[in-house]
């Protein structure tokens, strides 16, 4: 850096737009602090007026969110045993036995699983794929981007009226199977594409070195351009896995009670006289951090993915 | 270096004979790699495709499979390009649209220039301010209902305390009025995508070279000037792109408002993706969404080709 720079802009115009961007970040992340705040409100905590900043936290919401439960009068409670932990003391102050388990579980099992499924299959054949279109003279080369942006101009919906009809007749309505299929379908052209774009900067030379060595061009593939292309895969793959944790439409509408993953359940979760806004704001923490965590850590290499290969380094 | 005895073998040895010795050839393992994908377009996006196209053409119901489809010709394009339903929710689309677009494109450039100021911690900044896009948007609609409810909203509270109390929490309510709603879902969706017009903006800004700047200051251009002259031509591609990318995703936006209006009140945020949403899977009209789908389909195509022409113009100046 030279000592002095006449584009460089004064310290002056650099605190005016650091304090601009901070205010609009603080008011950006207003409603996510107040969903993880819900989340440890009491019920009239969550809806008083004004709105409480400060409360004593309360783990209502969490045990609501893991559990059902149903009202019981003052004589019930009086013949029952004392509370067994904490989380039946929880219930029994608000006059609530807890009748089990909810679904709220088996739906974040589900959004796991499907995610993961879906995030393996793009990325196995992505890899392959992206390879062949960056290495070899292939159809539909050309293409590519086109199918990316051709898949992504349908609206989830109308896909969604053959699919359903294809699954009902393949009898994969409501699978985990099914599911996977259907996010990887949606999510191969851009893993492709992003994917295509990281193997392009690994020189040809190291294949080609390794090829003179004696490798088959597989074992080239294997051993010299996977671990080049490491980063690149990862980040491919955590954009594929939260394209797949956050999806909604397809979920709503092809999956009901066996593979429903959390989006389409979360905003189901219902108390008395509506939602029952803590057990939806502890839903959504535990359902929306992990990506928070995610972005924060993994920040430099999510921007190629989530500007579709628009940003480069 | 003398020739070995394997160098002379390996000259003579055939090129055909080479390749199988040493695996697969590049062909078939090209052929290979990308079958897979291939197969798998063709199932889930291809093929989705020409069954739509085939069933816009009846007047099939996937809830009743037994009964007998009819072919109807274009039946069922006549009657939804003469629904005046229809175009009320594409105006309520084009509303959505254009707002969204406006908002995040000046908030988002406004954004990425003052990021782009390198101030102090602009790194750490970014990355919270990327944060609501990255989140589920039928979670975050959802709970966003919960932020505009009157009285107890913390959007309400905070509209009622930066006009000093002169517009009470209690008084209005945005998602169920027909004037507030459609402004309602355009808040939301500015809130979480804004980023995304940051982020490709400031990719735009990082992509101009300091010397282009030095060159204007030895030419003693204002900075207005240079703003104008400069900066605008040198990001308009990538902020097209971004309006390419929003524009694409927003007309076909259902999670987030179906979560936040459901397309109420009346019909007033009934945006093309939820009505499409009525027809099929709750009316059943499985022929006529369908025919409705691919009408969305070309419209976006069509608008869409005709953008990417102009952007490769302005790219290529």
């Amino acid at each position: 850096m030279s000592a002095y720079s006449v584009t460089a802009p004064s310290h002056r115009s650099k605190l005016v737009a650091g304090a601009l961007v901070l205010l609009y970040t603080v008011i950006t992340l207003l409603p996510l602090l107040w969903i993880i705040s819900t989340g440890f409100k009491t019920g009239p905590d969550s809806i008083a007026y004004p709105p409480k900043v400060f409360f004593s936290p309360s783990l209502e919401g969490y045990v609501n969110l893991f559990t059902s439960r149903t009202r019981a009068t003052n004589e019930q409670l009086a013949t029952m045993p004392p509370p067994a932990n904490w989380v039946d003391e929880i219930v029994r102050r608000r006059n609530e036995v807890i009748t089990g388990p909810s679904r709220f579980g088996e739906r974040f099992m589900n959004s796991v699983i499907i995610g993961f499924g879906s995030t393996f299959l793009s990325i196995f054949l992505g890899t392959l794929a992206a390879y062949a279109f960056s290495r070899f003279r292939v159809p539909l080369k050309d293409d590519l981007m086109f199918f990316i942006l051709s898949t992504r101009m349908m609206p989830p919906i109308a896909v969604a009226i053959p699919i359903f009809l294809m699954f009902r007749g393949l009898g994969l309505s409501d699978t985990h199977l099914g599911m996977i299929l259907l996010y990887t379908g949606v999510n191969i052209s851009l893993a492709v594409w992003l994917l295509k774009g990281f193997i392009d900067e690994i020189p040809r030379e190291y294949e080609e070195a390794a090829l003179i060595d004696g490798y088959t061009r597989f074992q080239a593939f294997r051993k010299v351009v996977l671990p080049q292309a490491a980063t690149g895969i990862a980040s491919t793959a955590i954009f594929c896995l939260i394209f797949a944790w956050n999806e909604y439409a397809f979920a709503v509408l092809l999956t009901s009670g066996n593979a429903q993953t959390a989006p389409p359940f979360i905003p189901t979760i219902i108390g008395v006289g509506g939602q029952d806004w803590p057990a939806v704001a502890a839903g959504a923490t535990l359902f929306l951090l992990p990506v928070m965590v995610f972005t924060i850590l993994l920040r430099k290499h999510l921007l190629r993915g989530i500007t579709f290969g628009a940003v480069r380094k | 270096m003398a020739e070995t005895p394997i160098d002379r073998l390996a000259r003579n040895t055939p090129a055909s004979v080479a390749h199988r010795v040493r695996g697969l050839s590049d062909r078939a393992i090209a052929w290979a790699f990308v079958t897979p994908t291939i197969l798998l377009l063709l199932a889930i996006n291809i093929f989705p495709l020409i069954w739509t196209i085939r069933l816009s053409f009846t007047n099939f119901r996937a809830n009743r499979p037994n009964e007998p489809v009819e072919f109807v010709g274009l039946r069922n394009y006549q009657r939804i390009l003469t629904d005046p339903d229809i175009w009320h929710t594409m105006q309520a689309t084009a509303h959505f649209l254009f707002w969204t677009l406006f908002f995040q494109v000046v908030i988002g450039f406004g954004l990425a220039w003052l990021i782009n100021r390198k101030f102090k911690g602009n790194d750490l900044l970014t990355t919270l301010i990327v944060l609501p896009m990255m989140l589920s948007p039928a979670v975050v609609g959802n709970f966003w209902t919960f932020l505009y409810q009157p009285q107890i909203g913390l959007f309400n509270y905070a509209v009622e305390f930066l006009t000093g109390g002169s517009v009470a929490a209690s008084s209005f309510t945005m998602l169920g009025s027909v004037e507030l709603a459609p402004w309602a879902i355009v808040i939301v969706d500015t809130w979480m995508w804004t980023p995304f017009v940051m982020l490709i903006c400031l990719a735009g800004l990082r992509s101009i070279p300091d010397y282009i700047y030095e060159a204007a200051e030895v030419d003693r251009a204002s900075k207005w000037r240079q703003f104008w002259t400069m900066t605008i031509p040198l990001v308009l591609p990538f902020l097209m792109l971004a309006v390419l990318f929003r524009g694409i995703e927003n007309f076909k936006m259902f999670d987030l408002v179906v979560q936040l209006t459901g397309g109420g009140p009346g019909d007033t945020t009934l945006l093309t993706s939820i009505e499409l949403k009525r027809e099929a899977f709750e009316k059943w009209r499985t022929g006529f969404s369908s025919a409705y789908a691919i009408i969305l389909f070309v419209t976006v195509f069509g608008l869409a080709s005709i953008y990417v022409k102009a952007l490769n113009k302005v790219k290529e100046r």
